[in-house]
């Protein structure tokens, strides 16, 4: 219901493209019929009005994924047509951006689908697939030229070559902290479940730094590392730095030890008491029971946290590039600076897509790491 | 054999077993009971060094059990749980298979003690080997739990209230089975509980534990007809005394010439079992079946009234 209402909001009133004369200047509004060609426009809001159709009568889940997959195939078509058709021929400075409508029918038939894939529960490959099958319809779309047009791209024509250094480097900071974390937080939690007296303390810790504000935490960084670039022979070469990449990548480190450990100590207290008692009672040593027994039955929660953690640097990444760590932030804050959203948005959307990608496919994982819970008696 | 030689456990300055000593024969069961708190399950995990303890020794067969590392006699030594404590990521088989997996056996010899331990408890491997233990009822768990603890031919099998968690139906049938068991593999059986009943269905001996000391260590018979202390007389009951020495026997060892008429009871069958049929249907006697169904004599009244009396 409220997503048919969605629907006929984006579709009918609100404006589904921008079309302004350069990348700065306020653009002007354009509704589906203006935005494009008279026949497309006719076509998409029949499209529309047919999705809305099923969506408000009872219909199957499996046919409700199939209309969020085919309207949104459109609705990314149509974006495409958009900006050849409102373009005026060899004007390079004119730019055709989404608008609120396009990005409201998005949001609509994303609902929509995830719905329709909560009620239809597939497994965890299953919903990996999708995943793919999603990324790669927008891949191919992005091949192909047709969403050329758009403002996002003409940004990302100029600056191919940085676009793609800094999702390097973006990635890097994110999956390196998630690694350096995993490497020193799991021994942590181990070391903090083992020895009682340890634990509040280690996890009080992780909780302030926590509570710092990353912008806050990279700037009281600078000293240290500043002082440890001088000092400390051969530091300075290896990229440690007051600014750039290395505060970057320790704070990222910092924030990310709290749910590794939480999670590890959490995971490790769930173990049931008489599977552990009879471990010990059966002669596993301590190494055994920990890899044989404990790890196994905490895997679930731990994974949960390194998944917060993994979506969490992804978008903490991007404040890396206010001291110069680099990532998709630089995008965005370039554009902050030069009001251009567009350039905002190709350093904004590659985050999310990849924030989101990064959950999916944990999630997965975790499903097929929670023991026997959920698997073969339903099977 | 087990030796328990003077042995002692302090948390803190305070005692929670103290000083016991006990030899258990082999090859028998022997049930320590006692209340909450008594250091009947401290003393039990002394035995395979879960507890390390703060004086005296335990020697299996001659030899201290500190003349190894824990983990290694453990490995020895069954050990099955209140609760049964399966570890849940694992399917029965490997649950199973945990310890000859532990001590490198191979993997046919794993196999085929996995499969003969299934037969052993009823259940059928095809069915049961790759299940979960979520999948299973509380008896099957039980069951397991207890394989589990025999599978590497423990000469000592340790139990800590392995019936606790089974309702009373089922809790019969496990005690019933566990007896069979026993006699087939004859292993060495110590069990802790708080439950009477049990205690006199099970033991070959009764350990009494009472505020970390051992009270009384005899046969049940023993502990009906002479208790050392108030303790072990409360324990058992006073109204229940005749029941409990009928308990202990079997219609088998009641039987007198004769013949007489109604349904057979089995010669297995406990005593107490004998006189509550006699009494509910009234009447005085019982013809006694031997296990492949052949009439040995009967069981009367006056008979049983006669064992179930003080001794004289």
């Amino acid at each position: 219901m409220v997503i048919a209402l969605l629907v006929a909001y984006g579709a009918l009133v609100a404006p589904f493209a921008t079309f302004r004369a350069n990348r700065i200047v306020p653009g002007e509004a354009k509704s589906v019929l203006a935005a494009l060609p008279a026949g497309a426009g006719v076509v998409l809001l029949g499209l529309m009005i047919v999705a809305a159709a099923i969506i408000l009568l009872k219909t199957p889940a499996l046919l409700r994924l199939a209309t969020a997959a085919v309207a949104l195939g459109a609705i990314a078509l149509f974006i495409g047509l958009t900006a050849a058709y409102l373009t005026p021929p060899e004007n390079t400075y004119a730019r055709v951006s989404p608008a609120s409508g396009f990005w409201i029918l998005l949001f609509a038939y994303a609902l929509l689908a995830a719905d329709s894939i909560t009620r239809l529960r597939p497994r965890p490959g299953v919903r990996v697939l999708l995943l793919l099958a999603t990324l790669g319809g927008a891949a191919a779309i992005l091949v192909s030229g047709l969403w050329d047009g758009l403002s996002i791209l003409k940004e990302y024509a100029g600056r191919a070559d940085v676009f793609w250094l800094e999702a390097g480097r973006h990635v890097a900071l994110a999956l390196g902290s998630l690694f350096a974390s995993v490497v020193v937080g799991l021994p942590l939690g181990i070391l903090c479940h083992r020895v009682e007296p340890l634990r509040a303390g280690v996890l009080n810790t992780l909780n302030l730094i926590q509570t710092i504000p990353s912008i806050a935490l990279f700037g009281i960084l600078i000293a240290p590392l500043g002082w440890i670039a001088v000092h400390v022979p051969g530091a300075g070469a290896i990229g440690i730095r007051g600014i750039g990449a290395a505060p970057a990548f320790v704070a990222l480190f910092l924030y990310s030890l709290l749910p590794v450990v939480a999670n590890t100590v959490v995971g490790l207290a769930g173990v049931p008491r008489e599977a552990n008692e009879a471990a010990r009672g059966i002669g596993m040593t301590d190494r055994q029971r920990l890899f044989g027994i404990e790890l196994p039955l905490a895997m679930p929660v731990i994974l949960t946290g390194i998944r917060i953690v993994l979506v969490q640097s992804i978008g903490l990444a991007t404040i890396a590039a206010l001291i110069g760590g680099g990532g998709f932030g630089v995008f965005v804050f370039q554009g902050i600076g030069q009001t251009a959203m567009d350039l905002v948005l190709l350093g904004a959307v590659p985050t999310v897509v990849l924030a989101f990608a990064a959950a999916i496919v944990l999630d997965a994982l975790i499903e097929m790491n929670t023991p026997s819970q959920n698997r073969g008696r339903t099977t | 054999m087990i030796e328990i030689d003077g042995i002692t456990k302090r948390y803190d300055g305070t005692a929670v077993v103290d000083n016991v000593t006990m030899t258990i024969e082999p090859r028998t069961v022997t049930v320590i009971v006692g209340t909450s708190g008594s250091g009947k399950t401290t003393l039990l995990r002394m035995i395979n060094r879960l507890v390390e303890p703060s004086a005296g020794a335990i020697r299996l067969d001659g030899e201290d059990n500190r003349s190894m590392p824990g983990f290694e006699l453990r490995r020895r030594i069954g050990y099955a749980i209140q609760g049964h404590g399966l570890f849940p990521h694992r399917t029965v088989a490997q649950n199973i298979a945990t310890v000859p997996v532990l001590l490198d056996w191979d993997k046919a010899r794993i196999d085929a003690k996995v499969a003969e331990l299934l037969a052993l408890f009823q259940l059928d491997p095809a069915i049961f080997a790759a299940r979960f233990p979520h999948e299973l009822s509380g008896g099957q768990q039980q069951r397991v739990g207890v394989a589990r603890a025999l599978a590497a031919e423990p000469k000592v099998l340790l139990m800590d209230e392995p019936f606790g968690a089974l309702d009373p139906i089922i809790r019969a049938k496990a005690q019933a089975d566990l007896l069979d068991i026993q006699k087939l593999l004859k292993t060495t059986i110590v069990l802790v509980t708080h439950d009477m009943d049990e205690a006199f269905h099970l033991a070959d001996k009764i350990a009494v534990m009472d505020k970390g000391e051992l009270v009384q260590y005899g046969t049940p018979a023993e502990l009906v007809t002479n208790p050392a202390t108030e303790f072990v007389q409360t324990l058992i009951g006073a109204s229940e005394r005749p029941f409990r020495l009928l308990s202990i026997e079997t219609a088998g060892q009641a039987v007198e010439p004769g013949t007489a008429d109604g349904k057979p009871v089995g010669a297995a069958t406990s005593q107490r079992d004998v006189l509550s049929e006699l009494l509910w249907t009234g009447r005085d006697a019982l013809p006694v079946a031997a296990a492949d169904g052949t009439l040995i004599g009967k069981v009367t009244l006056e008979g049983l009234a006669r064992r179930a009396a003080r001794p004289q």
